[in-house]
């Protein structure tokens, strides 16, 4: 039977959306949380395991200092308070993939906590998000059921265990109830966890790669008649894995609420799926007051007390953030606030930056990715990085255009030959010959061709009507190939006729 | 000269360092003793004679060939079973663990295996340590040596009981709320529990890991101070293991041996003396306090007014973090797997069935005590007031330590009781720690020295100190020691009947 849905238009019409978002970030640590076995992606399953991470009898978990790092750069990140001192719990639940049957996390000691982030939205407008806390806690392995139609657990012949996750590093970071993003509130989802990522990555704290699961969202979505009202009943939407379903899960769960509490029942407070192929999301777990996770602190390791000269000093080492690196590049680069946007959109700041870095005018190195580039790669359905040219080689193309060697069209030719592998573009410009012609000797052999070929056209310009000139300048660019340099040439015509 | 295996470890550690006796010769000896007397005692779980006898001559042969070895380099060990051990089955005395192969080894046990301790086997003890018998070993009970019908005090009676009957001269314990003293007090050992966090807890399968703490098991105080000093000091791998060096624990105990205590403040506790405890228990242990007197120590009563509370605390952050450490047995990874008999077989079925089958019923009764501590709404009434009164009892010993040196009591109040008699009334047999539990609360060190016998049955005598002054402990317990023997004209552990 299909789910109910409302219209979207009319649901946020009529209902007013809250959101709550909690984002899993791998570490990017070269070992596991507690313990010295590896973390590399792809790995024969369970080859990366100590007895820690394998929960084996008499097994004690260290906490990984780096770890704590990367935990603490994140709370800074997002402007979170940090812990003077914290401890690890453990959260007791009984599941395979989980080898002690309780997880190490943090419970009522976060190592970070009451933040905010600023989250721009398409339109540049910029939505707050506040955050409640970011704690550390660690992966659970992978279960994969063999067997049964859909490779679920329900139906499943067996199913095998890899403990290579097990025990990586997490930050799990909770957002207070995201309120008034009214209708913008998917793309408000959808553009925090973005953020989100694109500061991941700022840190270097994780790869960040929503395909392999090391950012990973849980979506708390709730109704309520008007902003006014309490808190409706939240549905979470479990391991939503990628921007864009964050988006359509928050948009399905509203149309869905809608439909629930325009027919006079209650939504059920319940962990949800969701569906890549059709959007939706269905019923998971009843979720209760019933769940105990039996949380006490883990006495097997003493709490974490960051000292504040440590903490100082990661906060001064913090990298600039994506959103002040935009402010400072709009402001140095003199764009427009829509110029900006697209180039954002279309994943060139790092190009540009770069362009700019290796000697490019800011106007230059734009017209060049977001123009000539874009439509190449666009062409090609490859992103800009793929193409296989450097910001470093842009750069040079414009300075042979600044310098008067290579004019636009030539500069193409340069570009095609730089794309097909033939080396740098002063290379290409000299193994092609595509250098412009200012040596006034060819040109001029080349005017007196082309004026004693055309009389009547000098006969015009001498009495005045500079309008012609085009077309001698034309023969000449013709006889040279595209080579001349236009200005030169309309110099040395007008010189000619006198 | 007597046989070889009624020498203490420090005696023939000798005697293989002046090459009158070689490991293998001292290590057979054992065997042969665990061979002759083990079906009576049954303080071994499994004997690794192949594995031992290896190390024996790979010590003699490296001694032979001048290297300089650890001074108890060649003397045989008996561990127990709630420390793993590579390639030697661990079970921990229960069932869920039958056959389990571990890959890797204690720290502890690798630092033995580095001195070159040859391990002669693993010990009985009660399941997951969780007992004051030995009678909860899924894998028989073990019979005190000095009377076969009575028990040899618990969870490590097995490894008391090995020392006491002669079959090994060390043993490794762990206390968790006695079961390293309470043992040693009823198999007329000696037992000590060191400072929290001074020896590694990696390897030791957990049942309280606040609690917990392993320690030597031997028949003389200067024995415990050598294997101490083996196994003790900081292991990174233990994130509660305490960086300081330990203080010096066989000069300690040398020290104590020329019986000289002037000066030494003892206090005698209270909470710990008078009901409850057996008439004879309580004589021996005055006869004990003359002994230091007459040594030169001031012995002043105490009050410990938090110390009746210990129990009860014990009795809900133990089970508590034991029902959490004890979720891993599952039936998925290792051991014991059961698969339900009727129904869906899941992971949820399997698991419930193997832990249903594994599990003995102490074990179950702590999980389910601990379990309901933990859940929300009885979190702060059970195991948050019971960590406080934790914070209180710790605050007992730093008033306590602020006049005294050291704390005395007896170890257990009574001797060693009857098979079953306790069996069946968990709530008298958690009784027998009442002393021992207040130093496990408080992470300080106790030891259990042999003091004398009531109605032919020893009994113990408990010193306390201050956290990282086990060294307190090693020279009021010689000094105890070498006083009664004194007296005696031989030590206690002489009298033990022959077995054979």
């Amino acid at each position: 039977m299909a789910t109910k849905l409302v219209a979207y238009d009319d649901a946020v019409k009529r209902y007013d959306p809250v959101l709550g978002i909690e984002v899993h970030v791998e570490l990017g640590t070269k070992t596991k949380m507690f313990c010295a076995a590896e973390v590399s992606f792809g790995a024969d399953p369970n080859t990366q395991t100590t007895p820690v991470s394998l929960g084996l009898p008499g097994a004690l978990p260290v906490v990984n200092g780096k770890g704590v790092e990367y935990a603490i750069r994140i709370g800074l990140a997002l402007n979170c308070s940090i812990a003077e001192t914290c401890r690890f719990a453990r959260k007791n639940y009984f599941y395979p993939d989980v080898p002690k049957n309780f997880q190490t996390s943090q419970y009522d000691e976060p190592i970070a906590y009451d933040g905010w982030l600023d989250v721009e939205l398409e339109d540049g407008e910029i939505f707050r998000v506040e955050i409640e806390r970011a704690h550390m806690e660690e992966d659970a392995g992978k279960n994969t059921h063999v067997g049964g139609a859909d490779g679920r657990i329900q139906g499943a012949d067996y199913s095998l265990v890899d403990y290579n996750r097990a025990g990586i590093p997490l930050v799990e970071i909770v957002t207070k109830p995201i309120e008034g993003a009214g209708d913008r509130a998917p793309e408000v989802a959808r553009k925090y966890v973005e953020t989100l990522r694109d500061i991941f990555r700022a840190l270097d704290v994780s790869e960040a790669r929503m395909e392999r699961g090391n950012v990973r969202a849980d979506v708390n979505v709730s109704l309520r008649p008007t902003p006014q009202s309490p808190l409706g009943t939240r549905t979470e939407t479990k391991n939503v894995n990628s921007f864009r379903s964050v988006e359509r899960a928050v948009r399905f769960e509203i149309g869905r609420q809608a439909a629930v509490l325009d027919a006079g029942e209650k939504v059920v407070q319940e962990t949800r799926h969701f569906h890549e192929e059709d959007g939706t999301t269905s019923a998971g777990r009843i979720k209760s007051d019933a769940d105990d996770y039996r949380y006490f602190p883990e006495p097997d390791l003493v709490p974490v007390a960051p000292s504040r000269a440590w903490v100082e000093e990661i906060r001064a080492a913090l990298p600039e953030l994506p959103a002040a690196r935009r402010r400072r590049l709009l402001g140095e680069w003199g764009f427009t606030d829509v110029e900006m946007r697209d180039v954002i959109n279309a994943g060139a700041i790092d190009l540009i930056e770069a362009t700019v870095a290796a000697g490019a005018t800011p106007a230059g190195a734009r017209k060049w990715w977001m123009g000539e580039l874009a439509r190449r790669a666009n062409a090609d359905e490859v992103s800009l990085e793929a193409l296989s040219v450097t910001p470093a080689q842009i750069a040079s193309l414009e300075s042979l255009i600044a310098d008067g060697k290579i004019n636009d069209k030539l500069a193409r030719q340069v570009l095609d030959g730089v794309l097909a592998g033939e080396g740098d573009p002063a290379e290409v410009v000299a193994d092609r010959g595509l250098e412009v012609v200012s040596d006034d000797g060819p040109l001029l052999a080349a005017i007196d061709a082309a004026l004693t070929a055309q009389p009547d056209i000098v006969e015009k310009i001498r009495s005045g009507n500079l309008g012609p000139i085009g077309a001698i300048i034309g023969s000449v660019m013709k006889a040279t190939k595209g080579q001349a340099d236009a200005k030169r040439v309309r110099e040395l015509v007008l010189e000619r006729i006198g | 000269m007597p046989s070889i295996t009624r020498l203490s470890a420090d005696a023939l550690a000798q005697k293989l360092r002046s090459g009158e006796v070689t490991s293998v010769e001292a290590t057979q000896c054992h065997l042969d003793r665990i061979a002759d007397v083990d079906g009576k005692i049954n303080a071994f779980l499994q004997v690794s004679a192949d594995d031992a006898l290896a190390t024996a001559r790979d010590i003699d042969a490296r001694r032979a060939a001048g290297e300089t070895l650890h001074p108890l380099a060649g003397v045989p060990i008996a561990v127990k079973d709630v420390v793993v051990t590579k390639d030697l089955e661990t079970t921990a005395g229960s069932k869920i663990l039958e056959g389990w192969i571990p890959p890797y080894d204690a720290t502890i046990v690798e630092r033995i295996k580095v001195a070159g301790l040859p391990i002669l086997g693993k010990t009985n003890m009660d399941e997951f340590a969780m007992g004051s018998s030995t009678e909860h070993s899924a894998y028989g009970n073990t019979h005190n040596p000095w009377d076969l019908d009575r028990i040899p005090g618990g969870s490590g009676g097995g490894s008391a009981a090995a020392v006491a009957a002669f079959e090994a001269p060390l043993a490794i314990g762990t206390d968790t709320g006695g079961s390293i003293r309470q043992p040693g007090a009823v198999t007329g050992t000696v037992g000590v529990k060191p400072t929290y966090g001074s020896v590694s807890r990696y390897g030791l399968i957990a049942m309280a890991s606040s609690l917990d703490q392993a320690g030597p098991v031997t028949r003389t105080v200067l024995d415990s101070a050598l294997l101490h000093e083996l196994i003790g000091g900081h292991d990174p791998r233990d994130s509660t293991s305490i960086p300081d060096a330990l203080p010096s624990l066989v000069d300690a105990a040398r020290q104590g041996a020329t019986m000289d205590l002037t000066g030494l403040r003892v206090g005698v506790v209270t909470e710990l003396h008078g009901d409850g405890y057996q008439a004879g228990v309580l004589a021996r242990f005055d006869e004990s306090l003359d002994l230091l007197r007459a040594m030169g120590a001031q012995i002043t009563e105490v009050s410990c007014p938090h110390f009746p509370y210990a129990l009860d605390a014990y009795y809900l952050i133990m089970p508590a973090e034991a029902s959490s450490n004890l979720a891993k047995f599952d039936g998925m990874r290792y051991g014991l797997r059961v698969e339900p008999t009727s129904g869906p077989v899941t992971a949820e079925t399997v698991m419930a069935a193997t832990r249903g089958i594994g599990f003995g019923d102490e074990v179950k009764r702590r999980i389910i005590l601990g379990t309901y501590a933990l859940s929300a709404g009885y979190y702060d009434a059970y195991y948050g007031s019971a960590q406080k009164v934790r914070t209180l009892i710790q605050r007992d010993f730093a008033d306590a330590f602020a006049q005294v040196d050291v704390l005395v009591s007896p170890t257990a109040p009574t001797t060693a009781f009857k098979l079953n008699e306790k069996l069946d009334d968990p709530l008298a047999m958690y009784l027998n720690d009442v002393a021992t539990i207040p130093a496990n609360l408080a992470g300080t060190p106790g030891i259990s020295v042999p003091n004398g016998l009531v109605d032919g049955l020893p009994s113990g005598f408990q010193i306390l100190a201050p956290a990282k002054a086990d060294d307190r402990l090693y020279r009021v317990g010689a000094a105890l020691e070498a006083a009664l023997e004194k007296q005696w004209g031989h030590p206690l552990i002489a009298d033990v009947p022959e077995l054979v």
